[in-house]
């Protein structure tokens, strides 16, 4: 290297150095604070944004000197999980508030990104009001809570009573194990080629509505499971997995549901939810409890005609053994960010934004299951549409993602098994081997249990 | 040298300081900050996202027993083969040649019809392919209105499609190249050689293909590593699916990295594409080298 080359370099390092140190952070001002809450927000989904435009207002009127500053973020539910990772890797950018899938709660805690709401719970009158087994959904591994949950889900068979009758099965449907739904499904396509009559969904393109709202139904409904909760293992090797593989190929591979390439386009319950039910071209779909919202008024693919037309079963085991159906639950909650410089403050909102006014106006406009005893007695959520009562009845069979950190790996080698079987490049057993291979690899063989 | 000299030449250096500093910063620091975190188990959440642990090669490791990993790697060598190395950069040559003898207006409305799929922003560019390509798209329209059934191509042939948009996207740059290239290709020597009885093959390969060499070599460089980088177009046309048809690198990388919150394998992929482009890289410059005779 040449000496004035050298001499540069020198200089150019130095001033990096000198860069890289003048960039710390300020302290904001304690006068006026500001408060930061990051939530998801779609075209089709506006009832989060409405809560917390509302929350905002009590809340500036009640504490002079902060502000709110809403962050929505305009993605789908697995960009958003992304873009909210990224923002919480930093203490700068992490958010005091943030909405919070529930299966992404663990590995949240585990990083550090969550801050221990167990004190300020104490104080907090309305916390007695939250259900029980829907608390569990916020809690970390040690036990204390992390996070409120904004409300719950359950996962049903939802079937239009025309496409049905149409094929001579007499409504309500309720089909008791899977041959029932395979029967009822070849009557419709016999009755009426042109339907899909039962779809599942299946794939990576669908993402966690391929499991949550297809494969899990499945496989919770067979003697098999996902993950012992007692070892802290996930299994392989079980004769459920391969069951269900089975299972969603005689759907596809029968034409009961929608073709290959439509499973594979993750705009494929737009059309479900916005085509194919309302103008009777399917039969039915397994979907989760807040379909109404889609159809109610006000919602995407507003359908004056669904309280009339769809019928909601619950879906059976496989052979009809106890306790005779299975559900999935899910739901989102409210977190308080870990580096929140106003924690007291960043509690207040969340207490705000999840009073019983909110909630239930929440809970209401988004089709949720209510998570309050306060808003569940409300006469207002009851008649929020026809369907309330059939899916709270599902809460009795329903099951929770087994939501360790890894569990979006596993997550997504299910979501490639589907789609190596609908596809037909893989039969349900060399999907199933390909599963417990790809698990082993990425957990590590401690971590897994051959059944 | 005398102390004065040195300091001149120092001060020369001077105004270039800025674009250097500017360098460092944006391209070689998160470059090397990539590198870094690929001997690390950086995750976006759980025990490591906030204090990663250095692993060393354990992430390089688990590359050679991924499955989807050599899939992957062929199918970024397919990618950039066929619709860079050949497509694009073949049939940029063959239109510019082509615009050289063709009349002014006809060669204005080629010229501007590849120009504007070039100058269309990337994400634009890949919606309207996929509106082109997908099952109820343009593409199908035409072929029913033949009296032809279509396919599902995203779904039946995903590779071929994102091929095919990459070359219609890119063809203009190569294109342009050449088009300045042929331009300063010396009259009098295509003349002379027409004189001496050559045939339109024999110019092209004896004369005007030696001529414009370096052209060649720094334009197969340039849409080689534009076109192992291509993440938008291959994204919003099949998401690299199905089963993994159409994962090049990038959106490997993307994948592991976002979707599966596991910063520390994705970064390893991402220094694969890297350690991918300087062998072409440096293909390309042993053919540039050839030229300095």
């Amino acid at each position: 290297m040449h000496r004035p080359a050298r001499l540069l370099v020198a200089l150019l390092s130095a001033a990096v150095l000198l860069a890289t140190s003048a960039c710390s952070p300020e302290q904001p001002a304690a006068e006026n604070r500001t408060l930061k809450i990051v939530y998801q927000k779609t075209d089709s989904f506006t009832a989060l944004d409405t809560l917390f435009k509302d929350a905002k207002k009590d809340f500036e009127a009640a504490n002079q000197g902060t502000t709110v500053e809403l962050q929505p973020i305009e993605a789908n539910d697995d960009d958003y999980g992304t873009k909210l990772a990224l923002a919480l890797r930093s203490a700068e950018t992490a958010p005091d508030v943030l909405y919070e899938d529930t299966f992404k709660v663990r590995s949240d805690v585990d990083a550090g990104y969550l801050l221990k709401l167990d004190s300020y719970l104490e104080k907090w009158d309305d916390w007695k009001t939250y259900n029980e087994a829907v608390k569990a959904a916020g809690t970390g591994d040690d036990g204390s809570i992390y996070a409120v949950p904004l409300g719950t889900d359950t996962r049903g068979i939802w079937y239009n009573k025309k496409v049905l009758q149409k094929a001579g099965i007499a409504v309500p449907w309720q089909p008791r194990t899977w041959d029932e739904i395979l029967d009822a499904a070849r009557k419709m396509k016999a009755a009426d080629p042109s339907v899909v009559p039962f779809n599942m969904y299946a794939g990576k393109a669908s993402g966690e509505g391929t499991v949550m709202q297809s494969f899990y139904e499945l496989l919770y409904g067979t003697d098999s499971e996902l993950y012992d909760q007692q070892e802290k293992k996930w299994v392989v090797g079980s004769q459920g997995f391969t069951d269900s593989l089975a299972f969603l190929k005689t759907l596809y591979d029968e034409k009961l549901a929608v073709t290959p390439a439509e499973a594979l386009d993750a705009n494929v319950w737009k059309k479900v939810f916005g085509e194919w039910l309302p103008q009777g071209k399917m039969g039915a779909v397994v979907e989760g409890s807040y379909s109404p919202s889609f159809w109610q008024k006000g919602g995407s693919y507003e359908w004056a005609g669904y309280a009339e037309d769809m019928g909601v079963a619950k879906f059976p085991t496989q052979r009809g053994q106890e306790p005779g159906g299975v559900s999935m639950s899910g739901g989102w909650t409210l977190a308080v960010g870990a580096d929140s410089k106003n924690p007291d403050q960043a509690f207040q909102f969340l207490a705000t934004a999840l009073n019983k006014k909110n909630s239930l106006a929440f809970t209401v406009a988004s089709s949720q299951i209510a998570v309050r005893s306060d808003v569940a007695a409300e006469p207002d959520y009851l008649a929020a549409n026809p369907f309330v009562k059939d899916v709270s009845k599902l809460v009795s069979v329903t099951h929770y993602r087994p939501a360790t950190a890894d569990y979006p790996r596993i997550s997504a080698a299910v979501q490639v098994a589907t789609e190596a079987v609908i596809t037909g490049t893989l039969s349900p057993q060399e999907a199933a081997e390909q599963y417990d291979k790809t698990i082993r690899d990425q957990v590590g063989d401690a971590k897994v249990l051959q059944k | 040298m005398s102390a004065r000299k040195s300091v001149r030449q120092q001060l020369r250096l001077l105004p270039v300081v800025p674009s250097v500093l500017l360098l460092l910063f944006f391209l070689a620091a998160p470059v090397l900050w990539s590198f870094h975190a690929s001997f690390t188990n950086a995750a976006l959440t759980g025990r490591n996202a906030r204090n990663p642990a250095w692993t060393g090669v354990d992430n390089y490791a688990r590359l050679l027993t991924d499955s989807a990993f050599p899939a992957s790697v062929v199918l970024t060598v397919v990618f950039v083969v066929a619709s860079a190395i050949l497509g694009q950069n073949l049939l940029g040559l063959l239109i510019a040649g082509l615009m050289t003898r063709a009349r002014k207006p006809v060669s204005a409305v080629v010229g501007t019809a590849v120009v504007a799929a070039w100058v269309l922003p990337e994400i634009v560019a890949a919606f309207a392919a996929y509106a082109y390509f997908s099952k109820d798209g343009t593409l199908n329209q035409l072929l029913a209105g033949a009296g032809w059934a279509g396919a599902d191509w995203l779904y039946a042939f995903p590779m071929v499609a994102v091929v095919l948009a990459n070359i219609w996207r890119g063809t203009a740059f190569s294109m342009l190249v050449y088009r300045a290239a042929l331009a300063d290709v010396p009259q009098d020597i295509a003349e002379a050689a027409l004189m001496d009885g050559a045939s339109g093959g024999q110019r092209l390969v004896f004369i005007t293909l030696p001529l414009i060499r370096s052209s060649i070599a720094t334009n197969l460089m340039l849409v080689t590593l534009q076109t192992l980088a291509v993440f938008t177009l291959i994204w919003v046309m099949t998401t690299g699916g199905p089963s993994n048809a159409s994962t090049t690198l990038p959106v490997l990388a993307y994948q592991e990295a976002f979707k599966f919150g596991d910063i520390g394998y994705g970064t390893a992929i991402a220094s694969v594409l890297i350690v991918l482009g300087l062998v072409f890289g440096i293909a390309y410059v042993r053919l540039l080298k050839g030229d300095n005779r």
